[in-house]
C-alpha cells in the first residue's frame, strides 16, 4: 500500500476537477441519490426537480431572490375579473432543443398526459386546481375537452380554474406544470406509456436553458447550454454536471478534494468544522419544511387533546436543535414555516413542564399513572433516533410516562404510516409551492397525507374558504384561524423548521439560496480567481 | 468435460430455487416499489400497479416473470421507469467486475507474497509481522480502512480522486480496501498449507535428492499448497464482485452492488430479482472455475463431480 503511495508521489499536485471545470464554465453539482427518471410526469423528488429546472421551462418561473413569478415560456398573461380564467401568450421565438417551435399544443398535451389516469403521475394532483382536472385524472370523465385547458391558437393558451387560486402563478413554476415535447413523446410511445425512451440522451428534447447530453445511472446527469433556448445569451455556464452521491460523507470529501462546486447537504458532524473555518464555504438557508411528530388520535390517551397538549408542552425544542442538530435548524412553535408569501401565524406553542403535568392529570393520568405505553415510530436514521430518545427522556422526566422507540426500514415505515399502524410517528413535510396551503392543506379530512386520523369540519371549511378567496389579507386571516385550531388540537407536534446546510465553492457566482431550493441556473458563472484557501 | 456439463446442469435447479425464494421474500417484505415520503393520491397507485401487472395474483406474476426470464427479459425497473433491469445490469455489472477483478489481483499478490514469506521462516519476526498484518487486515472493516485511505492519500496527499471511477488510477484505493480482507485470508491459508506440505514425504525426497529450496518451493510445494487457496478463490471472487456495496458507497463507484442494496430497500422487485440472478450465476461460475483450477493442480480431483 505504502509502495503504491510512494510510487504515486511523483505525480505531485494535480489540477482538481473544480479548477478544470472553472476554465470550462461547467458547474459540478452534488445532487444526492440517482434521479429516478427525467420525465417530469413520473417523478416527485428534489433530486429530479433540480435537473428538470435546467432542462425544461414552464409558463412562468420564479425570481430566485423574491420567489415571485416572472415570465418564462409565456411572455405575458392576463387574468379575468373572476380570477378563474388565465390567458397565456407564449413566446413565438421559443424553440425546443431540436429547433421545433414551442406551442400551446405542447402545454395542452403535457397537461393531458400528466392527468391521464393510466400514466399514474405522482404529482397529477398539482393540476387539480384546473376545472375538471380531478375528474379526468380519476377516470370519471374520459374527454379532455371537459378539462379547463384550451388552445386558442399556436401561441395562446387559456387555463380555467375551479376556484380563483391566488398562488396559481407560483404553482406554474413547479415541474408538474412543465411542457413536454409532444412530437418526441409520441415518437417513443403512447401518451400513457411509463418508461418510454423519450427521456434518454439523444432522444430527450427540452425547452430549458440546458439540453441533456449524458445520463449514466449512479454517476451523473450532464447537461450543456441549449443554443435554441430563447434567452440563451443570458446563460453563462457551458454546462452542469449533476453528480450522484448516496453518501453524505463521500460528498463532503469530494468537496474538500476539489471534485465538486456545491454539495447537496452536509453531515452534521462536519458543521462545527466549517463554522470555524474562515472564510467558510458553509451556507445555511431556510428551507420550506417542518419536522414534526404525528399523533394517532384514534389511539387511547392520544384521543384526548389535553394529553396531546401535555406532550407538546413537555418537549424542549431548543435542546433538540442546539444539542443534537448543531444549531442548524430552527425550533418550531407553530406548523407552517414563517413568512410564506407574507403569512406567519400569530399562535405560538408553549413549553411549560408544570402546565404539562396539570393537563395530564386533568386528562386522568396524575403523575403519569395509568398512562398506556406508547411508541414513537421513526425510519432508521441516527438523527431521528437521537431526537426520539431526547423526547422519550423529556416525557419520562417531566410527565413520568414511558414511551418506547421503534425504528423501521423506509419501506416498512411508510407501510405502517399508511395503515395508521403507529401511536406517534416522526414525520417531515416539505412544501411544494410558495403558499401556506401547501402546509395547512395537509390536515384536511380529505388529504391523503394526513395520517393522524384527525378531522375537523371547521378546519376543512377554513381551508376551503382560503382556496376560494383572492384577497391576500383575508386568506392570511383564514389560514391563521385554521392554524390556531390545528395547534390547539395538536394532532401533530411541530419540532423544528428545516434549514438547508451545504457547501459552495467560492468560484460559484450568483448562486441563490432560497426557501424552495429553487435554481434556474441562468445567471450562475464560475470565477477561477476565487479559491477556497 | 463431463464434470463441467454435470455442474452446469446442477446449476439450473439451484438458480430456480434461489429465484423462487427471492420472489417470495421480496413480496413478503412490507412496503411497495411506489411508496414515497408523500403518499400517492388514491387511485394513482392502483393505476401504476395495473400498468405493471402487479395487481395480478402472485402466482400469475411469478409464472409471467419466469416466462419473460426464459426470453432473457428481466423486466422494467420500478424505481427507474425509463430503464429496464437488463440495461441497468449491463451498465453496472462491468464496473463491479472491474473493481472485483482489481481487488482479486490485490488480494492474490499481497496474500500469496505474505503467505510465502511467512512460511519460509516459521516463528521468525518475518512470519510474525506478516501474519500480524494479515490479522489486522481481517479485523479492520472496510468502512474504517476506506475513509482512512481517502483521508491520507486522497485529501491529504492529493494523489487520488476521492470519489468516482473514471480512470484506472481511481481503482487503486477501492481495490486495496476491498482486497485487503481477502489478502489477509489468502496469506493465512497459503502459510498454513505451505507449512503442511513442507513436512510431506515427497518434499523431503526432493530435498534429499538435492533440489534447491527455491525449486522445491516453486515447483513442488506451491502447486500442492495452492489447492485450499484455489478452493477459497471461488467464493472470494464472488464475494469481491457482489460484496462491494460498502466500497461503492464510500468511494462513489457506480457498481451493481449499490443497485442491489438500494433495490432491496426500495422494493424494486424486478431489480432485486435480476441482481440476485446475476450474483447466483457469478457464484456458480466462479466456483466452477475454482474447481477446474483445483482439478488442474491436483489430478486426484479430476475424476468427476460424483466421485468426490
Amino acid at each position: 500500500m505504502l509502495g503504491i503511495g510512494i510510487a504515486m508521489s511523483g505525480c505531485g499536485q494535480r489540477t482538481t476537477p473544480v479548477e478544470l471545470a472553472n476554465e470550462q464554465q461547467i458547474l459540478l453539482l452534488g445532487n444526492g441519490s440517482d434521479p429516478e427518471e427525467l420525465d417530469p410526469h413520473l417523478v416527485s423528488g428534489i433530486t429530479e426537480a433540480r435537473i428538470l429546472n435546467a432542462l425544461l421551462e414552464g409558463l412562468v418561473r420564479l425570481n430566485e431572490k423574491t420567489l415571485q413569478p416572472e415570465p418564462a415560456a409565456a411572455a405575458s398573461w392576463t387574468v379575468d375579473a373572476s380570477g378563474r380564467f388565465h390567458t397565456f401568450h407564449l413566446r413565438p421565438e421559443a424553440r425546443w432543443s431540436d429547433g421545433t417551435p414551442v406551442t400551446a399544443l405542447d402545454f395542452s398535451f403535457a397537461y393531458q398526459r400528466i392527468l391521464t389516469p393510466a400514466l399514474g403521475a405522482p404529482y397529477a394532483s398539482m393540476l387539480h386546481v384546473l376545472k375538471g382536472a380531478a375528474a379526468y385524472n380519476s377516470g370519471d370523465t374520459a374527454d379532455f375537452a371537459d378539462v379547463g385547458v384550451r388552445v386558442i391558437d399556436t401561441h395562446t393558451l387559456e387555463l380555467e380554474l375551479s376556484n380563483p387560486t391566488p398562488y396559481f402563478l407560483s404553482l406554474l413554476s413547479h415541474f408538474a406544470w412543465f411542457p413536454v415535447p409532444r412530437h418526441t413523446v409520441l415518437d417513443h410511445g403512447a401518451i400513457h406509456q411509463r418508461g418510454s425512451r423519450w427521456t434518454k440522451p439523444g432522444n430527450f428534447v427540452g425547452n430549458g436553458p440546458f439540453a441533456l447530453t449524458r445520463w449514466n445511472l449512479g454517476e451523473s446527469v450532464d447537461v450543456a447550454r441549449n443554443p435554441e433556448y430563447w434567452q440563451s445569451s443570458r446563460v453563462q455556464l457551458n454546462g452542469i454536471r449533476f453528480i450522484v452521491f448516496d453518501n453524505l460523507n463521500a460528498e463532503e470529501r469530494a468537496f474538500r478534494a476539489g471534485q465538486i462546486h456545491v454539495t447537496q447537504t452536509l453531515p452534521l458532524g462536519r458543521i462545527r468544522h466549517y463554522k470555524a473555518a474562515d472564510p467558510s464555504p458553509l451556507h445555511i438557508a431556510p428551507y420550506l419544511g417542518t419536522y414534526y411528530l404525528g399523533l394517532n388520535v384514534t389511539r387511547p390517551a392520544l384521543d384526548d387533546p389535553r394529553v396531546r397538549q401535555a406532550l407538546s408542552l413537555a418537549i424542549d425544542r431548543r435542546a433538540i436543535t442546539q444539542q443534537l442538530l448543531q444549531d442548524i435548524q430552527t425550533p418550531a412553535f407553530h406548523f407552517t414555516p414563517p413568512d410564506i408569501d407574507g403569512y406567519t401565524t400569530g399562535f405560538r406553542l408553549d413549553e411549560d413542564p408544570e402546565k404539562a403535568r396539570q393537563l395530564l392529570a386533568a386528562a386522568g393520568y396524575p403523575d403519569g399513572r395509568g398512562f398506556p405505553r406508547l411508541e414513537i415510530l421513526y425510519n432508521t436514521s441516527e438523527s431521528h433516533r437521537a431526537i426520539a430518545e431526547l423526547i422519550q427522556e423529556r416525557w419520562r422526566s417531566v410527565l413520568n410516562i414511558e414511551v418506547g422507540l421503534m425504528n423501521q426500514s423506509w419501506g416498512s415505515y411508510l407501510s405502517s404510516r399508511r395503515q395508521g399502524n403507529f401511536d406517534i410517528i416522526r414525520a417531515g413535510w416539505i412544501g411544494d409551492y410558495y403558499d401556506a396551503s401547501t402546509f395547512l392543506g395537509l390536515f384536511t379530512s380529505s388529504s391523503g397525507n394526513n395520517h393522524t386520523g384527525w378531522a375537523l369540519d371547521e378546519y376543512d371549511a377554513l381551508i376551503a374558504a382560503a382556496a376560494q378567496s383572492v384577497d391576500p389579507a383575508q386568506r392570511r386571516t383564514l389560514f391563521d384561524q385554521a392554524e390556531t385550531l390545528l395547534l390547539q388540537q395538536l394532532p401533530i407536534i411541530p419540532i423544528y423548521f428545516y434549514n438547508s446546510a451545504y457547501l459552495i465553492h467560492p468560484s460559484v457566482v450568483n448562486w441563490q439560496g432560497n426557501l424552495l431550493d429553487y435554481q434556474t441556473y441562468l445567471d450562475i458563472h464560475l470565477d477561477r480567481n476565487r479559491t477556497l484557501h | 468435460m463431463r464434470f463441467i456439463l454435470y455442474r452446469l446442469l446442477e446449476a439450473i435447479p439451484t438458480i430456480w430455487v434461489i429465484l423462487t425464494l427471492t420472489f417470495i421474500l421480496v413480496n413478503l417484505a412490507p412496503g411497495g416499489p411506489f411508496d414515497r415520503e408523500k403518499d400517492l393520491p388514491p387511485g394513482v397507485e392502483e393505476q401504476i400497479n395495473a400498468y405493471y401487472g402487479l395487481d395480478q395474483p402472485l402466482p400469475v406474476q411469478y409464472v409471467r416473470y419466469l416466462g419473460n426470464l426464459l426470453r432473457g427479459d428481466l423486466g422494467p425497473s420500478y424505481q427507474h421507469p425509463g430503464w429496464t433491469v437488463n440495461e441497468i445490469i449491463a451498465a453496472k455489472l462491468p464496473v463491479s467486475l472491474i473493481l472485483g477483478g482489481a481487488s482479486l489481483l490485490v488480494a492474490l499478490i499481497i496474500g500469496l507474497a505474505a503467505g510465502i514469506i511467512a512460511s519460509l521462516r516459521p516463528g521468525s519476526w518475518l512470519d510474525l509481522s506478516a501474519i500480524s498484518l494479515a490479522t489486522i487486515g481481517i479485523c479492520l472493516p472496510s468502512f474504517v480502512l476506506g475513509p482512512l485511505l481517502l483521508l491520507a492519500f486522497g485529501i491529504g496527499m492529493e494523489w487520488f480522486n476521492v470519489a468516482g471511477l473514471n480512470t484506472p488510477r481511481d481503482l487503486v484505493l477501492p481495490s486495496i480496501t476491498l482486497g485487503l480482507f481477502f489478502a489477509a485470508y489468502i496469506a493465512r491459508l497459503t502459510r498454513s498449507s505451505l507449512l503442511e506440505v513442507h513436512n510431506l514425504d515427497y518434499i523431503r525426497t526432493a530435498r534429499a535428492k538435492g533440489a534447491g529450496e527455491r525449486r522445491i518451493l516453486l515447483i513442488h510445494s506451491l502447486r500442492n499448497a495452492m489447492v485450499p487457496v484455489a478452493s477459497y478463490l471461488g467464493p472470494a471472487a464472488a464475494g469481491l464482485v457482489s460484496g462491494s456495496f460498502v466500497i461503492e458507497t464510500i468511494f462513489g463507484i457506480p457498481g451493481l452492488g449499490r443497485y442491489f442494496v438500494l433495490a432491496a430497500i426500495n422494493s424494486d422487485y424486478t431489480l432485486v430479482m435480476g441482481t440476485v440472478l446475476v450474483y447466483a450465476l457469478l457464484l456458480i461460475a466462479f466456483n466452477l472455475v475454482a474447481d477446474c483450477i483445483i482439478a488442474f493442480l491436483n489430478p486426484r480431483h479430476r475424476s468427476g463431480g460424483t466421485s468426490r
